[in-house]
């Protein structure tokens, strides 16, 4: 039904094979973790390692000159806050939309579904193209954003949309409603029963779509540099910028750059673990 | 629905009082439906919020695609370019998807049957691709394959060149869609278990008729879902290619790149090429939710 990135949240409850005959390695299968390893360390594990080697190889100070110049300062500041701000949205306007879709019967509801998955299959410059052809100068409205910050923000909430709705959504279904309807028999407001209730249960599933939604808009680039323009110091995202960087032959700086995106990226999705295990537990 | 439900109750909260075990109250039942101001303006904020935001962007690219009529779109159609940079999308959307696939098997069937020092690292690493910016990941390639990279000048003397070339394309293209096999295919995997396959092997089949026979027929569904997610993923790749690829026209110009490239140049040729190609790329995007749509149920039945 829907078209989900890898990880949706929560994650099913991990079950051990009932009875593999040993688990153990057998010559085979050892061979084949050892050519799928070598292949993930040459796609993925070397790159990342010099991104980061490469940020330190001039030394410490060589990383703060290149993460502290004041464009790059303007760009994290802007991506980060912007990353921040759409994720909250997408918190309540994802948990809203599935609330919605999976309690509400309506014409048109189907639509919605397929319309809701576009972000995601849309490839990212074609999203870029959409919102600058109605929010552009020749936009139906006369609406221009291109150039404004809003613009970027708007670019990043469609492209993020999806992420809270498609966690939230499955939870929403599962969910027993005699709980519910017991706290209204025994008088609870709609709001007490959300926010006693529903809430809680959902909190995690929110919480797992909003990280997603964070790193997603953290490092955005395909549908935010048509609309944005890249004005230095006022739309200019941190990719649009670590592009500019890698073109204009300045490596160190860029894999400095790179390597604070993925230590913010870490720290936050840490940080919304954490949150989700305690929600969970309270739960 | 509803008498299951007042059941389940009565066994398990005995403290619900009685009018709720013999009959949905009132206020049950007003739950159900909820009341009309409160459901109707959810539901228009739902709807508005999601037409507004995605429907009718898309609209207006639709009928940006065709404000000329049909006549510049089959025109535009012709641009070498534009078919160099679709054969191009295909290949390499071809190619990734394969690599993914075949990575994404094994890597499901290690990681479910099999225990093994670094296997939770194993786990984590498939997922980062999707929380890293995809320039990052063009940033990362070009500093290890690029000329001035670890390996450069190893590729150098070989003669073989990776950044601004198709293998770059792909290693970058495989990388961003990374998990979405994986995390398709690891799920069936637990979910089913190994004794079928333990029976098979004590009645004497082999590991690959075990695989074909076994494995794979289970896993079918949640696969095809997978490679279709690889898809859509791999030929809507834009940040980690714009990177590694140099953006030749009729070259190393991919389909998003394409539209990317046209659009900026402002002519209006080359803008309703761009168009032409961002129309064609979003019926493929749609064509994949629907064929998504028509898999899931499958998979559930099983």
């Amino acid at each position: 039904m829907s078209l989900q990135e890898p990880i949706t949240a929560p994650p099913p409850p991990r079950r051990r094979p009932r009875s593999v005959a040993s688990g153990r390695l057998t010559s085979a299968s050892g061979l084949g973790l050892g050519v799928g390893v070598l292949w993930l360390s040459l796609i993925v594990l070397l790159p990342i390692a010099a991104i980061v080697v490469t940020s330190f190889q001039d030394g410490l100070s060589t990383f703060w000159t290149s993460v502290s110049t004041s464009e790059a300062l303007a760009t994290l500041r802007l991506t980060v806050g912007a990353a921040l701000l759409v994720t909250l949205l997408n918190a309540i306007f994802g948990t809203l939309i599935a609330w919605v879709l999976v309690r509400d019967q309506f014409f048109g509801k189907r639509v919605i579904e397929v319309i809701i998955d576009i972000p995601f299959a849309l490839p990212t410059i074609v999203a870029g193209l959409v919102l600058i052809s109605l929010y552009g100068p020749q936009g139906p409205f006369g609406v221009n954003l291109v150039g404004t910050r809003e613009g970027v923000f708007l670019a990043l909430l469609f492209v993020t949309l999806p992420f809270v709705v498609r966690s939230v959504q499955p939870v929403l279904i599962e969910m027993e409603q005699d709980v519910e309807e017991a706290a209204a028999s025994l008088g609870a407001s709609g709001f007490t029963i959300f926010r006693r209730i529903i809430l809680p249960t959902i909190a995690p599933a929110i919480l797992a779509g909003a990280a997603l939604s964070f790193a997603r808009a953290l490092g955005e680039f395909g549908s935010v540099i048509l609309i944005s323009a890249n004005l230095i110091g006022k739309t200019e995202v941190s990719s649009a910028y670590l592009l500019k960087l890698i073109e204009s032959d300045d490596p160190v700086g860029a894999a400095g750059v790179a390597t604070l995106l993925l230590i913010v990226a870490v720290v936050v999705l840490v940080v919304l673990d954490s949150l989700q295990k305690l929600t969970a537990r309270r739960d | 629905m509803t008498e299951t439900n007042v059941s389940d109750a009565e066994v398990d909260r005995p403290r619900v009082p009685a009018p709720t075990i013999t009959k949905p109250p009132r206020a049950a039942r007003r739950l159900r439906r909820g009341s009309p101001v409160a459901r109707w303006t959810l539901r228009l904020i739902a709807v508005g919020y999601v037409l507004g935001l995605v429907a009718l962007p898309v609209g207006t690219v639709v009928q940006r695609t065709f404000a000329g009529g049909l006549h510049p779109v089959l025109e535009s159609l012709q641009n070498p370019d534009l078919l160099a940079a679709a054969r191009l999308g295909l290949i390499v959307s071809v190619i990734s998807v394969l690599i993914n696939t075949v990575f994404g098997v094994g890597a499901a069937v290690l990681l479910v049957r099999y225990r093994f020092p670094g296997r939770g690292l194993l786990n984590a690493v498939i997922d980062l691709p999707v929380s890293i910016s995809p320039v990052v990941v063009g940033i990362a390639l070009i500093l290890v394959y690029g000329e001035n990279g670890w390996f450069g000048p190893t590729l150098t003397k070989l003669n073989i060149q990776i950044i601004f070339a198709t293998p770059a394309i792909v290693m970058a293209t495989v990388i961003v869609a990374l998990p979405l096999v994986v995390r398709e295919v690891i799920p069936v995997l637990e979910e089913v278990g190994t004794e079928q396959d333990q029976a098979a092997q004590s009645l004497g089949a082999n590991a690959v008729q075990r695989f074909l026979r076994i494995t794979l027929p289970t896993i079918k569904w949640a696969l095809a879902y997978g490679v279709v997610l690889s898809l859509a993923r791999s030929l809507g790749e834009f940040g980690a290619v714009r990177v590694v690829s140099g953006s030749v026209p009729g070259v190393s110009e991919t389909p998003t790149l394409f539209v990317n490239d046209n659009y900026q140049q402002f002519g209006p040729k080359a803008e309703q090429a761009a168009f032409t190609m961002a129309f064609a790329l979003m019926l493929i995007s749609v064509l994949f939710i629907v064929v998504i749509a028509l898999l899931r149920p499958k998979e559930q039945n099983q």
